[in-house]
């Protein structure tokens, strides 16, 4: 085993997903301590472009083949199961995401290696690697140590800068093996609807909860939205139940936003949501549980019914701005 | 004029027969008058209305009834019963029993529904609220709310609250009102708090006999533990099924809804009204404390009793008060309804209660404020026409908000 | 085709958690527990896949806490088999542990599909769909949302989620296991009459396994979230609190 960090890379669409960026940095910072390098694992088909962004690793591995241009788990999880047995690094991160969640697993298994998953922190202290992980829906954190052998830790998008990530440099460059034929194949990409609003892209933002409570009350927060000049977007249940398109959802499995203002109402604030808002500028809660994850979250938050506040709400800003 | 009869209590919980299609002798009593169908605020939404639906139960094609929207339509305001001549459980009995074949396949027409039923099984509240929070409206009631298993005595009183009261803000401001007037008249009372579970109302209503009975069962227990001289109930729904219906499986209690106790007490409480309203009030008659248990002239009497209060009356009151759609588990059946039909039957209440001038409609369930608030905005009477609980009034009558 | 789901209980977040005095355990008393949500998803999954192929369906899970409930619960919803997996463990073992237990059943059993929810909110050493796929080396996909399966039941054709709404459309050479993040539709009601129709008459099985190797996971400690560090919280009635809000955002000049 050595003192290197690896870091699994991702990418969507030809662009490379920001929690490469966010594990870059983080391999970086903890690298020093441990007195390793840092590499970057990408699998792809032509993701020679990618690379460029990717100058603060000390070593690339590259894997580049027609079977790996869309992200099959078994495909993957071969090539880099081989790379660790290879490499016998410190640590191997990955995103907690739907690249790093199908791997995982098989790689702890494959490469015999212990996994952790949800993970937030990630600290050097005293010669260990020191870890918390949140668990039971962000109400609990679990502080452990990393085992002194390789360990694949998945980490929850959003946990980290990507900044740090960004640095220049000219990394050394390894080429990986292409991967076995797998049972596993890819069909086809199936894109969300077109038409609708890009939430990620509007910088003022109405968002609802299950506290919103039924189809009915959506109009409200519409009109909310129409009167501050932005739009309303929504966490999982309330796509759930169909009373938003998918296109609206803000989370996990949905868009991460950065907007200038998060209305979170009735929102309890889940780590799924959270990790696709948590970096907006301004927050502000509103939600009948005080004890609403949220709250921890928010920059300020008021315990109240949130459909109580919006139409109120609607009318104290048209008043306000004339 | 139709007779203002209370309809047919059921003897036994739940629907009336496990198969519907089989044991149909109940219902040979049916005249096949039309009363019913007439009578019913939904019947013509209906693809079977209650008159074809009983045709098709004698005539053994009751499946394709289960199988039309029929069973889901039904708002349980009793109206066919009522006036049914040969006093069938078509409310009661029928309906649910509809309902419960249909559930039996496994899918219910409105996830809302199916959800209050899985938290109601869960947690005792189709809200999924833990019930460890079932007392935490009393915190800030601004009087003590004592909770009896803390009080360790028998009490006069034993305020069984239910669930919207409890968890939802509307009906949990109510219940403060409520406290503050029971303390001024002093009134020894307790409530159940964290041991306290639905009475079940929505559940048989909705065809969940099974979990009907555990919640009879379970309440029955805890009852059995304490002793109190009476129960007082805030929500109709669960007055008329702890009245009526947990007799037949051991639970007899003296119970009355708070309309009955308060008016009891008039004379004390007549001093203490000491705010004049100036106000012209029209009181709607709620399915279970109108149709279901008589009780018609106890909160119209409260109401004149409000100094400065002029009380009106809508065309259709008492016996053939319209309901406001939001009874029998309909509440959790929004979505699917308005698949159904665009005439909100709260909406039509709410034209005539304005038609009567009044500035307020009253009420007396706590199901109504949230229905009929949404109605006034829907028919463009914001402004005009406030709702209102009774309790509502009174508290601030006697200057205790 | 004959499909296997493995169902695990977690602790029911709307009863509220509590450490325990030693800080590096959930206090057991206060829990209640519950079908882990996305499991309940798979069940239902695999319920649709029979319904429409008439592949038979067994539900494992391990005994501890009150697993035989989950398991009455899915006979009524119409699975064939149900089993519980006895260890001689007190409490729910990590995923590691869990995977090891369940491999040693299913490996002599020849199941063609094998679901499970594709995580938990306990799952701290990742979740069990991934590592036991590895040890039974089947191919893995997670966070499905739909199941096909091919003609003659020798594939699969899932769909898996990706943020933004996007979805991938992937074929998988059966026997395979899949991480469920959704079924087709929501899980299936079960009337309680039927519930207790069927706790009267329920079979399930049992089958023994050796403890798992698989060392526990050494937490150091637990804790909350430091309750509304975050928010500077306001006060007042939902109109002064409205008009807060709106003079918070005139002072950051978002208003237009």
């Amino acid at each position: 085993m050595t003192n290197d960090v690896m870091v699994i890379g991702e990418h969507f669409q030809g662009a490379l997903s920001q929690i490469t960026l966010e594990l870059l940095g983080k391999a970086r910072e903890l690298a020093g301590p441990l007195g390793g390098k840092v590499e970057v694992v990408l699998l792809g088909h032509a993701v020679e472009p990618l690379t460029a962004q990717l100058g603060a690793a000390d070593r690339l591995s590259i894997a580049d083949h027609p079977l790996l241009e869309h992200f099959v788990p078994e495909t993957y999880e071969a090539v880099i199961a081989q790379r660790i047995k290879q490499a016998g690094p410190r640590l191997v991160l990955l995103g907690s995401t739907s690249v790093g969640l199908d791997l995982i697993g098989p790689l702890s298994v494959r490469a015999a290696v212990p996994c952790f998953d949800n993970c937030t922190s990630l600290q050097v202290r005293e010669g260990r690697v020191v870890a918390i992980s949140q668990l039971y829906g962000g109400k609990i954190f679990a502080e452990y140590a990393v085992p002194e052998t390789t360990a694949l830790v998945a980490v929850v998008p959003g946990s980290f800068p990507a900044e740090p990530g960004k640095a220049a440099g000219a990394p050394e460059v390894l080429r990986l093996a292409a991967p076995p034929a797998p049972r596993t194949t890819f069909r086809r990409l199936i894109e969300p609807p077109p038409g609708d609003v890009d939430v990620s892209k509007v910088p003022l933002l109405v968002a609802v909860g299950r506290g919103i409570q039924n189809a009915d009350n959506i109009p409200l927060a519409q009109e909310l939205a129409e009167t501050l000049g932005g739009a309303v977007c929504a966490s999982r249940p309330v796509i759930d139940q169909g009373w938003l398109p998918l296109t609206r959802q803000v989370g996990k499995s949905g868009v991460t936003v950065k907007p200038k203002l998060y209305l979170a109402l009735g929102i309890s604030g889940a780590p799924e949501h959270v990790e696709g808002m948590k970096q907006s500028e301004l927050i502000i809660a509103v939600n009948t549980d005080a004890n609403a994850p949220i709250f921890g979250l928010a920059h300020y938050g008021a315990v109240a019914d949130a459909v109580e506040i919006i139409p109120l709400l609607t009318e104290q800003i048209r008043a306000a701005s004339g | 004029m139709a007779t203002l009869r209370t309809p047919p209590i059921p003897a036994v919980p739940g629907p009336l027969f496990p198969e519907i299609a089989g044991a149909p002798d109940k219902f040979r009593a049916c005249l096949q008058c039309g009363v019913c169908s007439g009578s019913c605020p939904m019947g013509e939404v209906m693809q079977f209305p209650p008159r074809k639906a009983v045709k098709l139960l004698l005539d053994g094609g009751i499946d394709q009834v289960v199988a039309s929207n029929t069973p889901w339509l039904c708002v349980s305001c009793h109206t066919c019963s009522t006036r049914c001549p040969s006093g069938l459980l078509i409310t009661d009995g029928l309906f649910p029993s509809l309902r419960a074949a249909v559930m039996a396949t496994g899918k219910i027409p409105d996830p809302d529904l199916q959800k209050a039923l899985q938290n109601t099984y869960l947690y005792g509240n189709p809200m999924g609220t833990s019930p460890k929070k079932r007392a935490d409206w009393a915190k800030t009631a601004g009087v003590p709310v004592p909770i009896i298993s803390q009080l360790r005595r028998p009490v006069e009183v034993l305020w069984i609250v239910e669930c919207t009261p409890s968890f939802e803000a509307r009906g949990q401001q109510i219940s403060r009102l409520l406290a503050r007037i029971l303390t001024a008249l002093g009134i020894d009372f307790a409530i159940l708090g964290h041991e306290e579970r639905c009475i079940g109302d929505c559940e048989w209503l909705a065809g969940e006999q099974g979990l009907f009975e555990m919640l009879i069962e379970r309440n029955i227990e805890t009852l059995k533990k304490y002793r109190f001289r009476e129960i007082l109930m805030t929500d109709p729904h669960s007055y008329r099924t702890l009245l009526n219906v947990y007799p037949s499986l051991g639970g007899n209690y003296r119970t009355k809804h708070y309309v009955e106790f308060l008016a009891e007490r008039l004379a004390q409480l007549k001093p203490m009204l000491k705010k004049k309203l100036n106000v012209m009030a029209t009181y709607h008659d709620s399915c279970c404390l109108g149709r279901k248990t008589s009780h018609y002239e106890e909160p119209r009497a409260l109401l004149k009793a409000l100094p400065g209060l002029k009380l009106a009356e809508m065309a259709q009151n008492r016996e053939s008060a319209l309901c406001c759609g939001g009874g029998g588990t309909t509440t959790y059946l929004d979505r699917y309804i308005q698949e159904q039909t665009k005439d909100r039957l709260a909406d039509r209440r709410v034209q005539q209660a304005a038609a009567t001038g009044a500035q307020i409609l009253a009420t007396a369930c706590p199901f109504e404020p949230a229905r009929f608030e949404d109605a006034v905005k829907l028919t463009g009477h914001e402004g005009k026409l406030a709702v209102r609980d009774i309790i509502e009034l009174l508290a601030e009558s006697m200057e205790l908000v | 085709m004959k499909i296997a789901v493995l169902i695990k209980q977690v602790p029911d977040l709307v009863e509220g958690l509590e450490i325990d005095a030693g800080g590096k355990a959930l206090d057991r008393d206060s829990l209640r527990y519950i079908i882990s949500e996305a499991d309940d998803h798979a069940l239902e999954q695999a319920l649709l896949i029979r319904e429409r192929t008439g592949a038979s369906v067994d539900v494992f899970t391990l005994d501890v806490g009150e697993a035989r409930d989950s398991l009455t619960t899915a006979l009524a919803k119409g699975a064939e088999r149900v089993t519980l997996v006895a260890a001689g463990l007190e409490a729910a073992p990590g995923s590691h542990a869990l995977a090891e237990l369940f491999a040693a059943v299913l490996r002599p059993q020849n199941f063609d599909l094998i679901v499970t929810g594709v995580r938990a909110i306990d799952d701290l050493d990742g979740s069990l769909g991934g590592l036991l796929a590895g040890l039974l080396e089947l191919p893995y996909v997670g966070l499905i949302r739909k199941v096909e399966t091919g003609p003659g039941g020798e594939t699969a054709i899932v769909q898996k989620e990706f943020p933004g709404g996007f979805v991938t459309e992937l074929e998988v050479k059966l026997p395979a296991v899949l991480g469920i993040q959704s079924a087709e539709q929501p899980p299936r009601y079960v009337p309680v009459s039927r519930l207790r129709q069927v706790m009267k008459t329920a079979k399930i099985g049992e089958q023994a396994v050796e403890p798992p190797q698989a060392p526990p996971i050494a937490v150091e400690r637990l804790f909350k979230p430091e309750e509304g560090a975050g928010a500077s919280m306001l006060e007042g009635t939902p109109e002064e609190l409205a008009k807060q809000i709106a003079g918070l955002l005139a002072e950051r000049h978002l208003l237009k």
